[in-house]
């Protein structure tokens, strides 16, 4: 192999894995601020995509156009599955772990089952978009214009993240995570905290699915292939942990990137699954997790 | 001691050893109950919805074991269950050895896979290990699509052959099925009642309320993951075992997939986890319900059927964490 196409396989792997870390930012982040996984984040993306497909057949706007409002409106889906399932989660004193995981299981098939229902089984796709299909050329490395764009576009988000941190309102999530009891206290709501939290954590998984709708299919089982690499990639950077889910992302689609190469495309996803084993069995908390 | 504290004792540890009693001949009442059911029943379609109520009965009270009475959440039972399936398969279809005997080689196989696993997913806590073990069974998963001499993403096809209790193929009869699945339910049954009151039993149940305080007062968490985890992962191959025999065709999909895995926490969490009745009463609800929704609602591939089994789950873990069998117990009682 050619040291050229050596680069080419670990740019591609690097884009992609910035995606992947914008897909699992938001998991993240929700479970950071009060320890619960949300095993429906993957149909998060889903909703997403299936919300920027639509808008574009409607408005034959761009997707990258129609983004902010997908953005936003996934912030709502994000604050309403807070108020009206996961605070009701959160409040079960018996076997409340497993209340979380299964609660949020029966959303996501819910969600599933509804995206069948309305849209049907069939795979969908954005056909004409401004950078749908076109790629760069740079020093006889290709780079597809989608994932430049979803790449720029999830750095720019953890640098956005790292500015909330330091605003009134990331020192009171900040708060919240510390001490739920007493931030009650000094006046901070919390359920309007976990709240805005679960709206923030879907925005940006949002945010990944308006940029994989313009290249990738939509269909109601799309989530559940993203979804497991959210829960490995958050897993291998540390739940909780935004700086890293950003490592683990990129580290992620190097890895695939690299297993396509050696192994059947069939068996891409081994390379990922396996470096999770053998991270977490010699940090059983992930690379930057607390603990 | 007084004598009195003594003798209160004893009046406990009597009522204790009635309730025990008690118990076996209620599960005597019901299993003999149940056996008569294919006398009434006589269309094939609700057998087979009686026959796989009682595998995933049978299969998610082999989850209870280790996610219920040992508290290891497992996302990723399907691979025993596959392994369980694909053992019995390829020993009846490339040597003919019966079933019966690939089921136990599947089940040993699990356990033993279980206990290596274990060896490196029992330091996770929390949802660091479910995480890992959903990983773990999505890589058996790719692994079995990807190996050729078990069939590859083809699958295996069970040759057509005479009814015989020695091969389980019942081609016309869909009854002898249903006595194997009720016998593999009693037995997991009474082998969870019997540990219940064991020393491995208790062990499990302090793993699961508070392991750092366990292991100070004695309690070896780590052993007893790995027995809780073996003794699950051989009664869920011998169920897939079982359900390859039933369904005379598996491929990696039909018994490995993630779909699985939920399929055997869920009746045991919605009936009630680390019970004796919890998984039997979940799978008697959500097959049914799942099943019959799927032939009517599901077929067209519509999704109402997906739209009612994941309101079901949500709203039974929202409404009863406990589990359903808390409307049964009496309000003092916390287990059944």
């Amino acid at each position: 192999m050619t040291a050229q196409a050596l680069i080419q396989v670990l740019a591609s792997g690097l884009l992609m894995g910035l995606i992947y870390a914008l897909i699992a930012v938001g998991l993240s982040l929700i479970f950071g601020l009060m320890d619960v996984v949300n095993f429906a984040h993957g149909e998060f993306l889903m909703i997403a995509m299936y919300a920027t497909f639509g808008l574009v057949l409607w408005t034959t706007l761009d997707p990258i156009v129609v983004a902010p409002l997908v953005v936003g409106l996934m912030f709502c889906v994000g604050a309403f599955v807070y108020v009206a399932v996961v605070r009701y989660a959160m409040r079960t004193k018996a076997n409340a772990g497993m209340v979380q995981i299964f609660s949020t299981f029966g959303l996501a098939i819910l969600i599933q089952g509804g995206a069948q229902y309305f849209f049907t089984p069939d795979y969908r796709s954005i056909k004409t978009s401004w950078l749908g299909g076109h790629t760069l050329e740079l020093g006889g490395i290709f780079l597809p214009w989608p994932q430049i764009y979803g790449g720029l576009i999830s750095i720019a988000a953890f640098a956005a993240l790292s500015l909330i941190s330091r605003t009134d309102f990331g020192k009171a999530l900040e708060a919240t995570r510390e001490d739920q009891g007493a931030v009650a206290l000094v006046g901070i709501d919390r359920n309007k905290v976990f709240a805005i939290g679960w709206g923030l954590g879907a925005a940006l998984v949002g945010l990944a699915g308006t940029v994989l709708a313009i290249f990738y299919y939509i269909h109601p089982q799309v989530g559940a292939t993203f979804g497991t690499i959210a829960y490995v990639t958050v897993a291998l950077g540390g739940f909780g942990s935004v700086f890293g889910a950003l490592v683990a992302g990129v580290i992620v689609g190097l890895v695939e990137a690299i297993t396509a190469l050696i192994l059947p495309p069939t068996m891409k996803a081994v390379g990922i699954f396996a470096l999770y084993l053998a991270v977490v069995f010699f940090r059983p908390s992930g690379l930057f997790g607390k603990l | 001691m007084t004598d009195a504290t003594l003798s209160s004792l004893k009046l406990r540890g009597d009522a204790f050893i009635a309730k025990r009693r008690r118990q076996l001949v209620v599960a005597a009442a019901v299993f003999a109950a149940v056996a008569c059911l294919p006398l009434g029943i006589r269309d094939v379609y609700l057998q087979n919805v009686l026959i796989l109520t009682l595998l995933y009965a049978a299969v998610s009270q082999s989850w209870n074991i280790l996610g219920g009475y040992c508290g290891q959440i497992s996302l990723g039972h399907a691979l025993y269950f596959g392994i369980g399936a694909y053992a019995a398969s390829v020993l009846y279809v490339n040597y003919d050895i019966v079933p019966w005997f690939g089921m136990v080689v599947g089940g040993v196989l699990s356990a033993i896979l279980a206990v290596g696993l274990g060896f490196m997913t029992f330091r996770l806590k929390g949802h660091y290990f479910a995480i890992a073990t959903l990983v773990i069974a999505e890589i058996g998963l790719v692994l079995v699509h990807n190996w050729d001499f078990v069939g590859g993403a083809l699958g295996i096809q069970w040759p057509f052959g005479t009814d015989s209790i020695w091969t389980l193929q019942f081609a016309r009869d869909k009854v002898p099925y249903f006595y194997f699945a009720l016998g593999l339910l009693v037995v997991v049954w009474l082998v969870t009642y019997f540990i219940e009151n064991s020393r491995w039993g208790f062990w499990w149940r302090a793993v699961k309320d508070d392991p750092e305080a366990a292991e100070s007062l004695g309690v070896e968490v780590f052993r007893s993951k790995l027995a809780a985890a073996a003794v699950s992962a051989f009664f869920t191959a011998v169920g897939g075992g079982f359900y390859a025999a039933f369904v005379s065709y598996i491929d990696p999909e039909s018994v490995m997939s993630f779909r699985f895995s939920l399929l055997f926490a869920l009746p045991a969490v919605l009936g009630g986890i680390g019970t004796l009745w919890g998984a039997p009463l979940g799978a008697a609800i959500l097959i049914p319900l799942t099943e019959i929704t799927r032939s009517y609602l599901g077929g067209s591939g519509s999704g109402l059927d997906l739209i009612i089994y994941g309101a079901l789950i949500m709203v039974v873990a929202l409404a009863k964490p406990e589990g359903l069998l808390s409307l049964f117990t009496r309000k003092s009682g916390g287990k059944a």
